[in-house]
């Protein structure tokens, strides 16, 4: 008897990725989760509308270089949903999608995109504007360590490009400014989740950066605290890209329901679901009537400001690397 | 630890001073023991059930995490009788034979307690993905394992595996193989002996192997992460879901899911001291 419901369980267990047919599988970075838990059934509705048939979005949520590596490895990802370009580059030299995936949809595949920005305490009580005041030696920032964090790698590069900016293109000067913001970094976290916690439950730190998307996320999670949301005047354009991964779409017959739900989200509907998640997007509707969420903002992009990613990896993020020089020196 | 004073000869410790060392180490214990168990298993309690018994219950039946906590039983369903059927024969053989390799094998045995379960996660990758080893053949033949039931239960069987076995194995020496050779000469089969004789002899040291290996299977992450693929509502486990909430700032989702969590493995302790009471 005992053996018999085991076996039934199992049997159940089993069953059941195969009994949730047409289905498309959403591998995605690790804080995406409540943007797509909206998303999913809004596309749902619209691609049931247009075509009459159901379909079932499943979501997979971690690092996105964890997901790309588990994708190589034979996670049946239709499409992907990342944070960052390279991680999609990855899936394209293991030739599951093709190389000029960039082209396949707008923006560089980019629905979506964010920027480092700041959050600060109720009432801003330090008065924090702009970059230039987070090296004030009354100021104490918190993100994480850039060696370790993706997310601080976006804190590092924009506060360069800022000093840059500001100086001409000085490089000394820029990482003078670069070094005198780690200064103020009383502690580094691992990654982004580790530094909301030191900022937003230790209350460690006058200023927290990190991605603005997420900014909104905090301050709604800690509605109590009243923390604000500061745009700098300029920083750096962080691409969301997605992709569909043909090489296992065309094996589970799902290319086109997949196509269909990434351009989904280049569309009002789905733009106007990201914003609310603090997301900027392009659309020029939606883009007006969520002006208001979104300060204006000087945006630089890693290609003009760096020469790109490669070039960031060799002469800044390498062992040795610039990164290495003002991080270890402070 | 030498005193240079004499022992006494009645061997009793004085009332005043005598107690007191005692008493400092009882309390440091319980003191240690509160801080690093007690009050962060308390708090986790506190913080799920800190909005109420509704938001709790709202959060638990939330269909993802409902799903996370059928998936982590179901696995502990598979893995503990495997893992008890394994460890009593392993137990059996190592304890009831002498064989070239003896040694070798309880130590392989012992592996996945020495070795960190990422490496257990890393392994089936290498070894089940589509870039490895069986990869290519099982994807030829349709055959999913990984980032599924049937790898999540394989790296959880790995990591759990010398539980039982390591539990039993010392009451299986202890005891020696009389009475199941006096049983064989009395004309007792093969079955029969394990059933009448040697089943009940560790039956209390296989239950305690046996919660050790649920406790472990329910609560492993680090293997299953990687295996995993983090499908919600499918491939997640209960504490993957943890990490999923928290991450997501569901501070109040994550600390329903992890009292249930810990709610499950207190259970397992429950069952194990009443069962013991029932001896």
């Amino acid at each position: 008897m005992k053996t018999r419901i085991l076996a039934a369980a199992l049997g159940l267990g089993l069953a059941l990725p195969a009994m949730a047919q047409d289905s498309i599988l959403n591998v995605s970075y690790d804080v995406s989760r409540e943007l797509f838990t909206e998303v999913n059934p809004a596309f749902a509705k619209v691609w049931k509308d247009a075509t009459g048939k159901d379909v079932t979005i499943e979501q997979s949520h971690a690092g996105s270089s964890k997901q790309a590596r588990a994708i190589l490895e034979g996670l049946p990802a239709d499409v992907v949903t990342f944070n960052q370009v390279t991680d999609i580059d990855v899936l394209a030299a293991g030739g599951l999608l093709d190389a000029d995936w960039r082209k396949a949809f707008p923006n560089e595949a980019s629905p979506y995109y964010s920027l480092p920005a700041f959050l600060v305490r109720k009432d801003n009580p330090k008065g924090i504007k702009d970059w230039d005041d987070l090296v004030r030696a009354d100021v104490k920032v918190v993100f994480p360590n850039p060696k370790t964090s993706g997310n601080a790698r976006y804190t590092y590069l924009a506060a360069y490009a800022y000093a840059l900016d500001k100086n001409a293109g000085d490089a000394t000067k820029a990482q003078e400014f670069v070094k005198a913001l780690f200064a103020n970094v009383p502690v580094f976290d691992t990654g982004g989740r580790a530094a909301t916690t030191t900022f937003a439950e230790k209350d460690i730190g006058d200023v927290l950066i990190t991605f603005e998307a997420e900014t909104g996320g905090i301050a709604k999670e800690y509605a109590d605290k009243g923390f604000v949301r500061v745009t700098p005047s300029l920083s750096l354009l962080a691409e969301f890209p997605v992709a569909v991964v043909t090489e296992n779409a065309r094996k589970k017959g799902t290319e086109e329901v997949s196509k269909a739900y990434l351009e989904f989200l280049y569309s009002p509907e789905g733009q106007r679901i990201l914003a609310r998640h603090f997301y900027r997007v392009n659309d020029p509707a939606v883009k007006a009537e969520t002006a208001a969420d979104f300060p204006d903002v000087k945006l630089v992009t890693v290609e003009e400001v760096f020469g790109g990613w490669d070039k960031i990896k060799a002469e800044h993020l390498a062992e040795g690397g610039i990164l290495d020089t003002l991080f270890v020196n402070q | 630890m030498s005193s240079p004073l004499p022992l006494s000869p009645t061997h009793t410790a004085a009332p005043g001073q005598g107690r007191l060392i005692p008493r400092l180490l009882i309390a440091a214990a319980l003191l240690s023991s509160l801080l690093l168990v007690v009050i962060p298993l308390a708090y986790i309690f506190y913080r799920a059930f800190a909005a109420g018994w509704a938001a709790f219950a709202a959060n638990i039946l939330e269909p993802n995490t409902l799903h996370a906590v059928w998936l982590t039983v179901l696995v502990a369903l598979v893995v503990v009788p495997v893992n008890v059927a394994f460890g009593i024969a392993a137990a059996w053989l190592v304890a009831r034979f002498r064989f070239p390799g003896r040694g070798a094998l309880l130590t392989l045995i012992e592996i996945p307690f020495s070795i960190s379960p990422i490496i257990a996660g890393i392994c089936y990758l290498l070894l089940y993905g589509r870039q490895g080893l069986l990869g290519p053949w099982l994807a030829a033949h349709d055959l999913q394992i990984l980032f599924a039931l049937p790898g999540i239960v394989l790296v959880t069987l790995f990591v759990t595996s010398p539980f039982v076995m390591r539990e039993v194995l010392p009451l299986m020496q202890a005891q020696g193989s009389d009475q199941e050779e006096a049983a064989v000469t009395l004309g007792a089969s093969g079955w029969q002996v394990f059933r009448r004789v040697t089943l009940p002899n560790i039956r209390w040291a296989l239950l305690y192997g046996a919660i050790l290996c649920s406790a472990r299977a329910v609560g492993e992450f680090g293997g299953v992460s990687i295996v995993s693929g983090s499908i919600r509502g499918q491939t997640n486990t209960l504490p993957l879901q943890i990490e999923l909430l928290f991450n997501d700032l569901n501070i109040a989702g994550a600390f329903a899911a992890a009292s249930t969590l810990t709610l499950i493995a207190l259970l397992a302790l429950v069952a194990k001291v009443v069962l013991e009471r029932r001896r």
